[in-house]
């Protein structure tokens, strides 16, 4: 065990870097970029915490998980108990370790970050996690007695899954039911393979199955059977709807139809569900991207995940169009700096405005505007707006356009006493995610629009504790009787 | 896994397949379809659910083209089909309309049959129009007949029917004074194109049953966009039955050809060893 160095000589030691695949090589293969730290640097980075009474950090992720507890852990060499305090507050280490963008997050309000590097939060807890899970000696926490209560989640996404797993651990009889023929959400069909492996989301996934959820694949909600159906025919006391932001928006400028051209969405899930990048062993085509120039349009994450995976299929030359400047760029710091070194160029205060094809209805070439930035807007960040007469053409084999997502309507559509905004998300109560519909709960992205992982986590850990308590007390708060009583 | 309990082939290269899912059997609605994947390595086509039985078996009829659907029509009874997800898209408008011509091309046949006999069911007049390129190649003659007030059978070649499009049938009968309320075409595009430049100067309702590519079938994707009255529509939440005369075939056509190489080398490859994907 590590000796604990009084608070100067730990800001000493400098922050330990992530190994990661060279960048040249890992450009060209789906093999995870992040190599993870060896213990020697994890202990050493766990080293340099304060240890702080305040810890600020605890009040910067969203779910709460304990870092200065679970660091402590790391430093005294006790991975598998930094593994259970972790797991405490956050069912997905393994993933969030990989997927959070710390800096906003828990690193964002760590107080050495105000004048040295912040703790490398994020890479420890990742460290952590592979432990446990290497070490084949996950600890499944203990269920409660069964309680005979059946609770169906709609959709596999972290948010379903949070949920699912709080509340088997209570007793309940969960049903996870999924549209495609995998489970995982985002993670599995989003999120590409160098960025999260998905073995790892597969032994989660093994983990819950062994605690005693059951998953059903291939039942689209709304159509093979609906929300009613599930409380009124099959029995289910309470339902939790986290069917994800999954509708791509497209730019809605001419020529989107043209061969060539992709919404994220389909690009990716081409790519890492359909697994286009195997064609020798897999049957689902993506269109050509060897050798070609492929541009993505977009600054988030997606976008960022789109374009390495065009490098990747062999791209000649992959862009990002964006068209704020590249400090207003939504996606995480470090797959901006990962796309960067791996030679994806950045084309940033552009928009394209047409999509220019051949004859047989082929994607040519793409006209962009340059654009200029204006006054704030509602999100604080400063307003794009076209400068006229810039337009260029620039020569373009394929376009992935990701420029977000927003709600899928098919369970909304067919549960129509359970409300909507006007954008189409479900309206939930904010502390117990009850929706206006007896029984029915949701969270994740199709209440809060796209959001990140470790939030639709959190929406679940809050659903089940609330569904938690209506299947103990049968009662509904919104609902008047119960109110009067 | 859902297991197959009848196979059979209705005419060469086309099979019909009943698969147990009590689920689908149970909510489907005429015009709407599945997606499968035969194992874990196929891709996601979307097939018409062509009928459903009591007992939860769903009837899909499918025409080998490529490698999905030839290495499909190996299968057999007791055989099973990973993935089977549905039903999807919207069902078919049927309401009492007057006269009904309901028009099926090749395969499209199976696809028109479940809602000519909703349509049918609804109180139509119903004309069938079925086309195929020769005698061997027509199907589902006999339950169209049956369901069908009138049918025409029209082939390439003349060995059954007459000689001739279903176009040239539609347009004859129209001519002769026949008065149509409403046409649903459903086959090869350009079938559907030529169905709907018979009917769209006089003004005759048509809808046509668009086969864009798919992958999810749930709207998360975009890949099944078409273009219907200028704006770009999912086929497969929004349809995939649309008005044919706001479609643009052209667009249709041209992304359907997208993976044109690919798929040849996928079937190329499927015919060297057929037996060995299964
Ligand atoms: C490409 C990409 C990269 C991202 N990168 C990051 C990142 O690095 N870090 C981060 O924190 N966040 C990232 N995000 C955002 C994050 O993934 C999402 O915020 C999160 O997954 C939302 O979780 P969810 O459970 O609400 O929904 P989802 O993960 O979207 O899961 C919803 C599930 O419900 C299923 N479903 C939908 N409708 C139905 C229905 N009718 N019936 C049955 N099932 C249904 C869907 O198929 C899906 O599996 C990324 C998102 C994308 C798309
Ligand atoms: C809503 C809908 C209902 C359909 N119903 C039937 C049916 O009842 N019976 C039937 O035989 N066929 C039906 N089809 C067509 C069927 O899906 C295609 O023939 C099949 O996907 C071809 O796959 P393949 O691998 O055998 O051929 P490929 O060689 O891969 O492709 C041949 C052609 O099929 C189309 N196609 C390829 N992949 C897909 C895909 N993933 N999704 C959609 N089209 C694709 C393309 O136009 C392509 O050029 C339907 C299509 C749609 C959209
Ligand atoms: S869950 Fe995310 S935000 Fe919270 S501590 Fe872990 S990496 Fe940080
Ligand atoms: S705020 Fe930073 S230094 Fe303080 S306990 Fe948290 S991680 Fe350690
Ligand atoms: S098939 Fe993906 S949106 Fe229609």
């Amino acid at each position: 065990m590590a000796e604990p160095l009084p608070p100067k000589e730990r800001v000493k030691i400098p922050r330990q870097a992530m190994p990661e695949q060279d960048a040249d090589a890992r450009a060209r293969n789906f093999d995870e970029v992040n190599l993870g730290l060896e213990v020697v640097a994890a202990q050493c980075e766990a080293q340099r915490c304060l240890t702080c009474a305040d810890p600020k950090c605890v009040k910067g992720c969203p779910v709460g998980v304990k870092v200065r507890d679970f660091v402590e852990l790391v430093l005294a060499g006790d991975f598998l108990g930094a593994a259970s305090k972790i797991r405490e507050d956050n069912v997905l280490p393994a993933v969030t370790g990989r997927v959070c963008p710390q800096e906003n997050q828990c690193e964002g309000a760590c107080i050495m970050g105000k004048r040295f590097d912040s703790l490398a939060i994020g890479n420890l807890e990742r460290f952590v996690a592979d432990y446990e899970r290497e070490s084949g000696q996950v600890a499944l926490p203990q269920r409660a007695p069964l309680t005979g209560k059946k609770v169906a989640i709609v959709g596999s996404g972290p948010a379903g899954l949070s949920c699912a797993g709080d509340l088997c651990l209570r007793g309940h009889d969960v049903t996870v039911f999924e549209a495609l023929h995998e489970i995982g959400g985002v993670l599995l069909y989003g999120i590409p393979e160098f960025r999260l492996p998905k073995d790892i989301v597969r032994q989660e996934i093994d983990n819950m199955r062994a605690m005693g959820i059951e998953f059903q694949t291939n039942v689209v909600v709304g159509k093979t059977v609906t929300i009613d159906e599930l409380m009124q025919e099959e029995g289910f006391d309470a339902v939790f709807v986290a069917t994800g932001a999954g509708l791509p928006r497209f730019l809605d400028i001419p020529g989107e139809h043209l061969g060539g051209v992709y919404s994220a969405n389909e690009f990716l899930t081409r790519v890492n569900l359909m697994k286009a990048y195997d064609s020798s062993h897999y049957d689902s085509p993506i269109y050509q991207c060897r050798d070609r120039h492929v541009a993505v349009i977009g600054g988030g994450n997606t976008a960022m995940d789109s374009v390495r995976s065009a490098m990747r299929l062999g791209a000649a030359k992959a862009s990002i169009i964006y068209r704020r400047s590249m400090e207003e760029m939504p996606a995480r710091q470090e797959e901006v700096h990962h796309a960067q070194d791996e030679g994806v160029q950045f084309l940033d205060l552009h928009n394209p405005v047409e999509f220019i094809g051949d004859e047989q209805g082929i994607l040519k070439s793409v006209r962009l505007v340059k654009m200029a930035l204006g006054e704030p807007d509602e999100s604080g960040r400063r307003r794009p707006v076209a400068i006229e007469g810039s337009e260029i053409e620039m020569p373009l084999d394929v376009a992935i356009v990701a420029v977000g997502t927003g709600a899928n309507p098919l369970v909304q559509s067919t549960t129509p006493d359970m409300k909507t905004n006007r954008w189409g998300y479900i309206q939930a109560d904010e502390e117990s995610l009850r929706t206006s519909k007896v029984g029915v709960f949701a969270g994740g992205d199709i209440v809060s629009g796209a959001a990140t992982v470790i939030l639709a986590m959190g929406a679940g850990r809050t659903a089940a504790s609330s569904i938690d308590d209506y299947l103990q007390t049968g009662v509904w708060e919104t609902d008047p009787a119960a109110a009067e009583s | 896994m859902f297991p197959i309990v009848e196979a059979r082939f209705l005419a060469p290269d086309v099979k019909l397949f009943r698969i147990q899912a009590p689920r689908i059997a149970r909510k489907r609605r005429a015009g709407q379809f599945v997606i499968i994947r035969i194992d874990q390595h196929g891709e996601r086509i979307p097939l018409t659910i062509a009928d459903s039985d009591r007992d939860g078996n769903i009837t899909i009829i499918v025409q080998g083209v490529g490698k999905t659907t030839r290495w499909l029509n190996t299968l057999e009874s007791g055989d099973s089909i990973r993935d089977v997800v549905g039903p999807l898209g919207e069902p078919s408008e049927v309401e009492s309309f007057g006269t009904v011509v309901v028009i099926g091309g090749g395969v499209g046949t199976a696809i028109a049959y479940p809602t000519a006999v909703a349509m049918k069911q609804a109180g139509n007049r119903v004309i069938s129009i079925i086309g195929a390129r020769d005698r061997e190649r027509l199907i589902l003659q006999d339950a169209m007949q049956q369901t069908s007030d009138e049918l025409h059978v029209m082939t390439d070649d003349g060995s059954a029917g007459t000689q001739g499009f279903v176009t040239d049938a539609l347009d004859q009968m129209i001519q002769s004074g026949v008065v149509v309320d409403r046409v649903l075409a459903i086959g090869p595009v350009p079938m559907m194109r030529a169905v709907s430049a018979v009917t769209k100067p006089r003004q005759i309702p048509t809808i046509v049953s668009l086969n864009p590519i798919m992958v999810d079938g749930t709207g998360m994707c975009g890949g099944c966009r078409v273009l219907v009255g200028g704006r770009a529509r999912f086929a497969c939440v929004d349809g995939p039955e649309f008005d044919a005369h706001e479609v643009d075939f052209d667009v249709l056509m041209k992304r359907n050809n997208l993976y044109r190489d690919q798929e040849a080398e996928a079937l190329r490859e499927f015919n060297k060893h057929p037996s060995e994907s299964v």
